[in-house]
């Protein structure tokens, strides 16, 4: 949560980045720059507050609904608000194959949280999300942009604790 | 050495940038196309290849860029489907990451093939590092006077747009793609109208697999028929095989067509064998939608012949002794793996990711996910196995996406060898759900 969802409005940086998305579909398709203007809506407040949904459909000039519905159909958007980093961590086939449950235990141990929950200091929260494309080097998470493979608990307490100082 | 296509120049360092994979020589088929061919003369050329649709359908490119319509005064699109997301599958990440350019020069190429002027990459959005790569990418090829406006002075316009995703499996689906693509929730589509001639934005579209494209400049510089003669039969061309599991070697390898199951798996130029100290159990050749087989029809096929990585081979059989070779997520299992539990895996991964519109996928897969909980947990009863049949039976073939029959086969084919499997889990509770619990009884054949 770097800012507050009450003052919605992204910055002129952002704002720019925005524009620049919409200028990207022919005249009257501005629709389409809904899920990656999500994306960097994200990015500025960390989670889709109603406010902030509202805010993306007045940009856009579409139907506040239409966000809605949009950002609860893709998991990648958060609905509630979420700690500094979003740990998101494979749960699909290949990766359990590579040991995947054995270090998400460990990371649930490590974390003291469950799936969806964060941790008391803010700092996590925990998502189980499906195959990232990476089965050949999993198990895997991705924080951000950034994934993290071939998982193993030392590797897992080395990330955390890097993360948290 | 097996010919490269796709990753010859793949290790050269630097050649994610457009100095580099100029000097290795980029864009040259793009020179070539523009330059001196029309646009049929390039459709021409990818219908003398051969090449299928390596997103998993295996639809010929060539025939279904015939297909599209070209009503006077409509823009067409040409949209890249790189939603990967099929469990198992890893190969157009290491593309485009890799060797960005070798996506954009197809994606030239075949946008002037077929006349569209605002073509789209829509990549999965958990990938946005690799959207970052692309759009570094076309943004050096514009500079280069590849992309935008007169290109190389031919007076062709295009204008290349990378579109993330918001993480959704059925994105993949080309329908549930373009939807998502105009700002919507991806529900697929009815067809007809096919994308073809109401695709993206109610425009004749077509929507084709990362690799398929990655095709297009060695097909341009070398000839259709030159491309044709790699592969096996209506196989044609090589393939990028992400190759995952227990295995020595995992990674993204590029094979001819038609190289043997058993060479593929154990030859040191690709996986190496099963990992040390352990033999093969199951393998999923084509993704985790393709149905599961065990060791003793993966090598070959039931008429004890080679089982070779071919579209034709490893269907042999039908879905009863046989596979698919769908988007090349090979998938090994040892004998440690647990093909329960990996079944309710799978199967929970389908219910998550189905898109709640027909209601045999929506309901169907979360009670095929339940019932495999319970029998991988202790609680199942026979009925359930026969169960388990009768709703897959249902699902297939009753949606509008082929989702439902990709949630359908991995558990139809895991029952119908590995029945013996879901038995002992059911017969003997208590076994079963101790940790690293694996049946290690007589496996079911055909």
């Amino acid at each position: 949560m770097t800012e507050s969802p009450n003052l919605v409005a992204f910055t002129p940086e952002r704002l720019e980045t925005v524009k620049e998305i919409i200028a990207r579909y022919p005249e009257g398709r501005q629709k389409s720059a809904l899920l990656p203007v999500l994306h960097v809506a994200q990015e500025q407040w960390g989670w889709l507050s109603s406010e902030v949904m509202d805010y993306v459909a007045g940009i856009l000039k579409i139907e506040p609904v239409e966000v809605y519905e949009v950002a609860t159909f893709y998991t990648m958007y958060h609905l509630d608000p979420v700690g500094k980093h979003v740990i998101e961590y494979c749960r699909t086939g290949p990766c359990c194959l590579m040991g995947g449950e054995d270090v998400y235990g460990h990371l649930k141990q490590k974390l003291g949280i469950e799936a969806g929950g964060t941790t008391a200091d803010g700092k996590f929260t925990l998502k189980e999300v499906e195959c990232l494309a990476a089965c050949g080097w999993g198990p895997v998470f991705q924080i951000r942009e950034q994934f993290y493979m071939n998982l193993t608990n030392e590797k897992v307490d080395q990330i955390i604790e890097d993360l948290s100082k | 050495m097996a010919r490269k296509i796709l990753t010859e120049h793949i290790n050269v360092p630097g050649i994610e940038t457009f100095d580099v994979y100029r000097k290795q020589g980029g864009y040259t088929a793009v020179e070539k196309a523009i330059k001196t061919m029309t646009p049929e003369e390039v459709v021409e050329e990818a219908k003398k290849s051969g090449v299928r649709g390596r997103g998993g359908a295996g639809f010929p490119m060539g025939m279904k860029w015939g297909f599209l319509a070209k009503p006077e005064g409509v823009p067409r699109y040409l949209v890249c489907n790189a939603d990967e997301s099929e469990p198992g599958t890893f190969k157009d990440h290491h593309l485009m990451k890799c060797i960005p350019h070798l996506l954009i020069e197809g994606m030239i190429i075949s946008s002037f093939a077929l006349g569209a002027n605002k073509s789209f990459i829509y990549v999965r959005g958990e990938l946005m590092y690799v959207i970052r790569i692309l759009e570094k990418a076309i943004a050096e090829a514009k500079a280069q006077g590849f992309l935008g406006k007169n290109i190389l002075g031919s007076g062709y316009d295009l204008e290349l747009v990378v579109q993330p995703g918001g993480g959704a499996y059925i994105c993949g689906e080309e329908t549930a793609l373009l939807e998502s693509l105009e700002g919507k929730r991806g529900n697929p589509r009815n067809k007809p109208p096919f994308p073809a001639v109401k695709g993206l934005y109610q425009s004749p579209t077509v929507v084709n697999n990362v690799e398929s494209i990655s095709n297009m400049p060695w097909i341009i510089n070398n000839g259709g028929d030159a491309y044709a003669t790699i592969g096996i039969g209506r196989s044609t061309g090589t393939k990028l095989i992400s190759a995952s599991g227990h295995i020595q070697k995992p990674g993204v390898y590029e094979i001819e067509l038609g190289v043997s199951v058993d060479e593929f798996l154990n030859s040191d130029e690709y996986c190496g064998g099963v990992r040390k100290g352990h033999y093969l159990k199951a393998l999923v050749a084509g993704g985790s939608s393709v149905p599961i087989l065990p060791a003793n029809l993966i090598t070959k096929t039931a008429a004890g012949e080679d089982r070779l990585m071919t579209y034709e081979s490893l269907s042999d059989g039908g879905f009863a002794t046989g596979t698919m070779l769908g988007s090349g997520g090979f998938i090994v299992f040892d004998e440690t793996a647990c093909i329960v539990r990996n079944t309710w895996n799978f199967s929970r991964f389908y219910h998550h990711e189905s898109c709640g519109q027909c209601s045999p996928c929506r309901e169907g897969t979360g009670w095929m996910e339940k019932v495999l909980h319970r029998i991988e947990h202790g609680h199942g009863s026979m009925h359930d196995i026969d169960l388990l049949v009768d709703i897959s039976k249902k699902i297939e073939g009753n949606t509008i996406c082929p989702l439902g029959d990709a949630a359908a086969w991995p558990v139809a084919s895991a029952i119908r060898h590995f029945r013996d499997e879901f038995v002992w889990h059911i017969t003997h509770p208590q076994e079963a759900t101790q940790p690293g619990a694996v049946y290690m009884g007589e496996m079911v054949l055909g």
